[in-house]
């Protein structure tokens, strides 16, 4: 498969979110507003590009048995990295993605990815399916954010739109899960086409 | 009293599936039937308890004593992983007829961010050692309650006529987001 078919793949036919319904608890959680969903996919961009970057060089020196094991510490490795380097530079994000930050370990996309493409690929491809279905997660967040900032304060990406008060309902806990529904079942609509 | 709160805010008013979105994979991947709901809830109840204490007392005797908390995630995500490989091998030899019950939950709780979640939670909240385990156990009961009432919704959904693109997964998160509006309701009922 070639890099660019690699890369778009995650993007589009194989969206980690809107297809393959993997790591939707930070999807859910983090998504109050565009601008969150936005750095809550870079993170996660970042450490998907890093840990299959990684992964990839290494997997020869793995024995097969505690595979998963050493793909978690690499992983791990990188979301703390990501964790420290967010308090300091940004702090008000870091405060409000809160928890989910250290919880980018246990996301399913980025563990999913390591053993399913960056283990048995070379490290360029790799990489780049690092970066696209990063970027498609990313996507998928900020779409997500910003739908529910849009109906639950009139907003998007912080600009006010309109002066009036919104569904409030879409930024609390109810609203993400319905937002989402509705997403994906337009998503499912488009692909079949 | 106190533990009491702990309890109630951890089962309705912080739920732990419908208000922090932390398990959403087994929440929508085992909800299918009431029976394999229970047994996950089962093996979370009983994982994230012995977690929850075990990280502690890394943190609290090992990580800050040395002034090591920028290891807490690779720490605890390492400690969470070999913990339930211990936990389904002692399963298997002490009692057969559990891990014939919660068997083939056991593996999927490694990446339950519930797990991971609750652990870091009480070290935030800088809960003592029961307090931890009241928490945890209160999480789980939250968790068990949602997944329960989940399935049997889902099971009722399959009989359903749903609108063709709505089948599936989009129908199921509906069902999740009205569930969520209700335990809404309990919000404010206790405050920790």
């Amino acid at each position: 498969m070639s890099n660019v078919k690699t890369f778009t793949n995650g993007f589009i036919k194989e969206n980690p979110v809107f297809i393959l319904l993997l790591g939707l608890c930070p999807t859910l959680g983090v998504t109050t507003s565009a601008i969150n969903g936005l750095g809550m996919g870079l993170a996660t961009t970042f450490v998907l590009f890093m840990a299959n970057m990684v992964v990839s060089m290494v997997k020869k020196g793995i024995p097969d048995k505690v595979r998963i094991p050493a793909y978690i510490v690499i992983i791990a490795s990188f979301v703390t990295i990501v964790d420290l380097a967010m308090a300091a530079y940004a702090f008000d994000l870091h405060r409000s993605l809160g928890l989910f930050i250290p919880l980018i370990v246990v996301n399913c996309v980025v563990l999913g990815r390591a053993e399913a493409f960056a283990s048995k690929n070379n490290v360029v491809s790799s990489m780049v399916d690092g970066l696209g279905m990063g970027l498609g997660f990313t996507f998928a967040l900020t779409l997500l954010g910003a739908v529910r900032e849009l109906l639950g304060s009139n907003a998007i990406f912080n600009i006010k739109l309109v002066e009036a008060d919104g569904m409030i309902v879409f930024v609390l806990a109810p609203g993400a899960f319905i937002a989402l529904a509705y997403l994906i079942a337009l998503m499912n609509k488009l692909s079949k086409k | 009293m106190e533990y009491l709160y702990i309890i109630i805010a951890a089962i309705f008013v912080n739920n732990i599936v419908l208000m922090q979105f932390l398990g959403i994979c087994p929440f929508l991947g085992v909800s299918n039937k009431v029976s394999t709901a229970a047994g996950m809830s089962g093996a979370v109840l009983f994982v994230m308890t012995l977690a929850t204490i075990i990280t502690w007392l890394i943190y609290t005797q090992v990580l800050a004593v040395f002034e090591l908390e920028y290891l807490q995630t690779i720490t605890y995500i390492l400690v969470i992983a070999s913990l339930v490989q211990m936990v389904e091998i002692i399963l298997k030899k002490v009692s057969p007829a559990l891990y014939q019950a919660l068997g083939i939950f056991l593996p999927l709780i490694t990446t339950n961010c519930a797990i991971l979640g609750v652990a870091i939670l009480v070290i935030q909240k800088k809960f003592d050692l029961l307090q931890s385990v009241v928490f945890s156990v209160g999480t789980s009961l939250g968790f068990a309650l949602a997944l329960i009432i989940f399935a049997g919704l889902r099971e009722h959904l399959d009989l359903i006529n749903v609108p063709k693109g709505m089948k599936g997964v989009p129908a199921a998160l509906l069902v999740a987001g009205i569930l969520a509006l209700a335990f809404q309701g309990f919000a404010g009922l206790v405050k920790i």
